[in-house]
């Protein structure tokens, strides 16, 4: 198990997904489950670093807002993933939109609105397309599970 | 205007785009945080060649794995040669996938539903 909580720099991602995947170099055999792996963890830790943003002042409130957290466990038949990051309170709800519209996808469904946001949207200044949450239920086959905390104004999601 | 080439980094692709023979070549991966200006050199570079092109232009992608933020700028670098395609070139895309990915062979598939340019899907031992 590998966890984490602090600043989330590009650097340190570097490290860690260099430290990830000797890792699984050694303790995962299929070249498949260590590709699926290691694409799943570069879009949620990606996730964490584009959704920092150290300029917002509404996440300025707390001392901790830039901070994130993530978790990296391999259990007897399964990879888990799990990161927190402040987000505003005003977007809780529409994040909760987007999270249970991917879930409510089959296979087939999640391909054809990868193709539709894919082919439909920009990329934002910071370089996200708005991807990542389809993407990781695409490729990890699984439902995304989350929670989102109060924290008085503002939320965490993980 | 000159080749373009790109030794690939941990994070980034090797680029090989050679005017002379009209082979362009991406391999390796493609994970930045942020692909815009990674990319950009890129479609700049097939824009300048869309000015004489080879007869034939050959694409070899031949990607581990991308990020969400590549795979927008990839569709993008295939709008670019969509648009060449037909004026003075015939442009082929090959899109290389290791044995038993199915990621990487969706993803190419995805690419070939959405941009009108000839698609071959190659399965290799290795990338």
């Amino acid at each position: 198990m590998l966890s984490f909580k602090g600043l989330v720099t590009s650097e340190l991602l570097s490290s860690v997904l260099q430290i990830m995947e000797s890792k699984m170099e050694h303790i995962e055999e299929s070249p498949k489950i260590r590709k699926k792996v290691y694409n799943v963890l570069v879009e949620c830790l990606q996730n964490l670093y584009h959704h920092i943003d150290p300029d917002n002042p509404k996440s300025g409130d707390f001392l901790e807002s830039e901070s994130a957290l993530f978790m990296i466990s391999r259990n007897v038949d399964s990879y888990e993933i799990k990161t927190g990051n402040y987000i505003p309170a005003e977007q809780v709800s529409s994040l909760r939109e987007k999270l249970e519209l991917i879930n409510s996808m089959t296979k087939e469904e999640l391909k054809e609105y990868y193709k539709l946001v894919l082919s439909g949207g920009e990329l934002s200044e910071k370089g996200t397309a708005g991807l990542g949450m389809i993407d990781i239920a695409r490729k990890s086959g699984n439902k995304l599970e989350y929670e989102f905390l109060p924290i008085n104004t503002v939320g965490l999601i993980r | 205007m000159e080749n373009l080439v790109i030794e690939g980094t941990a994070k980034t692709p090797t680029v090989n785009f050679d005017k002379d023979s009209g082979v362009l070549v991406l391999r390796g991966r493609s994970i930045p945080e942020n692909s815009i200006d990674f990319f950009k050199p890129l479609n700049d570079w097939v824009e300048g060649y869309s000015s004489s092109p080879k007869p034939a232009t050959t694409v070899d992608i031949r990607l581990e794995y991308f990020n969400t933020s590549s795979s927008k700028c990839i569709l993008d670098f295939f709008k670019k040669l969509e648009a060449v395609n037909g004026k003075g070139t015939e442009v082929q895309v090959n899109w290389f996938f290791e044995e038993d990915d199915e990621d990487m062979e969706e993803a190419g598939e995805d690419y070939q539903a959405i941009i009108s340019l000839p698609f071959k899907m190659i399965e290799v031992e290795e990338i």
